[in-house]
């Protein structure tokens, strides 16, 4: 009698909504396939049409309200492209010194809450510990007061610049709504210190705890999480990483830069697959074609966000980052580097980055010019926005009729590009850890581990509270009926039913 | 015994899970004053252990988000059947939100724009022998109480850090508010605004700006500058966060409660500083707004009289 089971993972990740992740077993109780679904979509590209194009950064922060100040400013970029039109340098400055302390704050919890408790508290250690409090007590109840004043900080400086921390307000084609005055640039340059301070301090957290455990930087190199595809980020004019602007480069297998593009060419480049069992669609390099779930040179499929970004950079434009850089690379076996596991150590790299550099632009003379907008003049037709959200490249596609009203929208989501490694990052890990029908607790974490280094867009369920990614396993047998469901609770504690 | 809460999210961003952590050292005094029993993006996604739960056994849900798909309805109509208050929270449950603006379109119209390459995601699905199932998208979101009774509102996109600490300390007090209430001020933001006394007593205007084509001061009154600033029609209570930031105010807090129709309310206000009285020349100075329905029902139109443009 053939013995397939359906275990199904739920919930586990959100972009829109929550996630699933279904794996069948064979008849010799192996992994035969594993699906990662998105069981919801909200339609903001049609329901975009018919709106006028300056509405646009604020209806689509609303698709994300972890990072809203990724699309805000995709969108609002879309404009400039839309109405041709440069913002004087001190809007341009404000933009891309919230976008910096916005990187700070984002990439700072997923380090504490979310992917640290994986490496700081330890994959084995005991489930009621691998949370945030785990953290707290490994390196000191200071040091979680420390990143709560942080993340408060950040949030009060992007809401004094932007008008709101969730949901930003102040992007407007050709410049921002309003100047920041001298006493906003001196609150501003407080926080930038105590940002670099904070990034210093994590990386030496990271380098302690994680890279000083041979265990550790075993798991990160180990086959399990490792995955040979194409690299796609932003890079700035030295190819150096860059969040709000730049060329978008892609890197192979290898590691040779396969293409070099502008962001209004994204759409040449990129295409989108569907599959009929998720409401998610799955990007691809378009001149490669889809050829399904697969790595290696031939395949379409390519990886965004941390990890992503220092594989296609040939350095970073700050000091500190780029020492970090050099080091990361270096312990690592040289660009690129293919390991997943590797993006929480590529964040804390990006977060040392965005806190320079929100210090060089916090101490920039120009920043508090009080000119903040040009007045588009141009007719508008077809404008395309790109930024790095925290997860990865991120772009927003508008084409209007002549009165700057919607016609077609298309957004490409981080999420979305590394869609497709996403789920065959968690089927391997479901490869690897079920064998003989046999479904061990710790597929929970490990399964966890596969899609968490990524930082999938998941609303707050990655961003909110402290403890543990809630999780049930539900392992049934072919006629659906359960046979073990695996829970683990708010305390982290794993049970058998 | 602690009162126990719990949390859920529908057809919404994650800004209102933000706005709760949001709370920063407030929150570990929610926390301490009560259990928080299910909240699928930070706990246990314990659904079975809901569903044994006697009904009323929950003291308060918080449910944020519209409905826009089966398994919503579903789990919206459970944590109704376990609760004796339910709350709705942020302008997604309230009025249905931006994601409302959906019902300008159908199922059909939505992926037909998403999915172009001529597969469409099916509600049940079998590959080799592997069936896979989605939620239902329906055509048409709708606001929380359209779908369950609704006690209370927390309005807001998001709800601020103030008003969630009030909302709270009230469902733990003795007397709770009259069923439907909207825990925030009962009064229009306009009231509240930093830039109230610039606003001329008679204020009258000869065509509207949007955003992107003047430089407003940071002092007036952005209506007054030309800009539609529906402070006037939306209730208090968000500290005039978006003027402050110098952009006018799009209505995220919904109506007060003398307003049953919030666009209708918002047209109303901005219509009558039309400076003329010809028909003519008043349809020119509303032309100058391009999207009636995007501007005055951004965030209600579920819930609006007008509902959802009508089915093909």
């Amino acid at each position: 009698m053939e013995i397939t089971r359906t275990v199904t993972i739920e919930p586990v990740t959100r972009l829109e909504g929550h996630g699933r992740i279904e794996i069948f077993l064979d008849s010799q109780g192996s992994v035969e396939r594993a699906y990662f679904q998105v069981p919801e979509l909200r339609g903001f590209e049609k329901f975009a049409q018919g709106r006028p194009a300056e509405d646009m950064p604020q209806i689509t922060s609303r698709i994300c309200g972890v990072c809203p100040t990724a699309h805000h400013m995709a969108s609002t970029k879309a404009l400039d492209a839309l109405y041709q039109v440069t913002p004087p340098p001190a809007a341009r400055k404000i933009r891309e010194l919230v976008y910096s302390a916005f990187f700070v704050e984002d990439h700072a919890l997923h380090f504490y809450f979310l992917g640290g408790p994986d490496f700081v508290v330890g994959p084995q250690a005991p489930a009621s510990e691998r949370n945030v409090l785990g953290v707290i007590a490994k390196v000191g109840i200071e040091t979680g007061r420390k990143v709560i004043a942080m993340r408060r900080k950040l949030r009060e400086l992007m809401a004094l610049a932007a008008g709101k921390a969730a949901h930003p307000v102040f992007g407007l084609p050709g410049g921002v709504s309003k100047p920041l005055t001298v006493e906003d640039a001196a609150r501003f340059r407080e926080v930038a210190d105590e940002a670099v301070d904070f990034a210093c301090f994590t990386m030496d957290v990271f380098e302690k705890i994680v890279l000083g455990n041979s265990g550790y930087v075993n798991l990160i190199l180990s086959d399990t999480f490792t995955h040979r595809t194409y690299y796609m980020g932003l890079v700035d004019e030295n190819n150096h990483v860059n969040f709000y602007d730049g060329a978008i480069r892609v890197v192979a297998p290898d590691g040779h830069q396969w293409a070099r593009f502008e962001p209004g060419e994204f759409l040449n480049h990129v295409a989108e697959h569907t599959e009929p069992w998720t409401y998610m669609k799955f990007c691809y390099l378009k001149e490669l074609g889809w050829k399904g779930f697969s790595e290696g040179e031939d395949s379409g499929v390519y990886s965004v966000a941390p990890l992503a970004r220092l594989n296609v950079a040939d350095g970073m434009a700050t000091p500190l980052a780029h020492q970090a850089y050099l080091k990361f690379h270096g312990t690592l076996g040289g660009r690129p580097v293919h390991h997943t596991l590797a993006n929480h150590w590529a964040r804390v790299v990006e977060m040392l980055y965005a806190a320079e550099r929100m210090r060089e632009l916090a101490n920039d003379p120009e920043l508090t010019d009080p000119t903040v907008r040009v007045l588009p003049t141009a007719i508008p037709c077809e404008g395309v926005g790109v930024v790095e959200a925290p997860r990865g490249t991120l772009v927003h596609h508008y084409r209007t009729d002549p009165r700057g009203i919607i016609t077609g929208a298309n957004l490409i989501v981080a999420t979305q590009n590394n869609a497709a490694r996403i789920s065959m990052s968690v089927e391997k890990a479901a490869k690897k850890l079920i064998t003989g029908g046999q479904v061990p607790d710790g597929i929970l974490n490990m399964v966890e581990m596969a899609f968490r280094a990524y930082d999938p867009c998941l609303g707050c369920a990655t961003h909110s509270l402290p403890g543990s990614m809630p999780l049930s396993v539900q392992v049934r047998d072919a006629a659906g009926a359960p046979l073990v469901v695996l829970r683990r609770d708010s305390h982290g504690t794993v049970r058998r039913e | 015994m602690k009162p126990k809460i719990a949390f859920y999210w529908c057809a919404s961003c994650g800004g209102c899970e933000e706005a709760v952590v949001d709370l920063d050292e407030a929150l570990l005094d929610v926390a301490d004053a009560v259990e928080i029993v299910f909240w699928p993006v930070a706990l246990d996604f314990k659904v079975k252990d809901l569903a044994a739960m006697p009904p009323g056994s929950i003291l308060a849900s918080f449910i944020n988000g519209a409905i826009r798909n089966s398994e919503q309805r579903e789990m919206v109509r459970l944590l109704r059947a376990r609760s004796q208050v339910v709350v709705a929270f942020g302008i997604c449950a309230q009025l249905g939100g931006i994601p409302g603006l959906a019902n300008l379109s159908d199922a059909k119209g939505i992926f037909a724009e998403v999915y172009r390459d001529g597969v469409t995601p099916q509600t049940l699905y079998r590959e080799n022998g592997h069936t896979l199932t989605l939620p239902e998208f329906f055509d048409t979101v709708a606001a929380l109480d359209e779908v369950i009774d609704v006690d209370y509102y927390v309005p807001g996109c998001p709800p601020t850090p103030n008003l969630i600490r009030d909302a709270v300390s009230t469902l733990l007090g003795a007397e709770l508010p009259p069923k439907g209430a909207v825990l925030a001020p009962d009064k229009a933001l306009c009231e509240q605004c930093p830039r109230k006394d610039t606003r001329p007593e008679k204020l009258l205007l000869k065509e509207f700006k949007r955003v992107h084509q003047i430089v407003p001061d940071l002092q007036t009154c952005l209506l007054a500058q030309g800009l539609v600033c529906l402070g006037a029609a939306t209730r208090a209570g968000c500290d005039a966060r978006c003027i402050r930031g110098n952009m006018p105010c799009t209505g995220c807090f919904g109506p007060t409660s003398r307003v049953r129709d919030f666009g209708a309310k918002a047209l109303s206000a901005v219509a009558s500083v039309v400076d003329c009285n010809e028909q003519s020349v008043i349809a020119q100075i509303m032309d100058t707004l391009p999207d009636p329905v995007g501007t005055f029902y951004r965030y209600s139109l579920p819930s609006s009289l007008l509902g959802r443009r009508r089915m093909e």
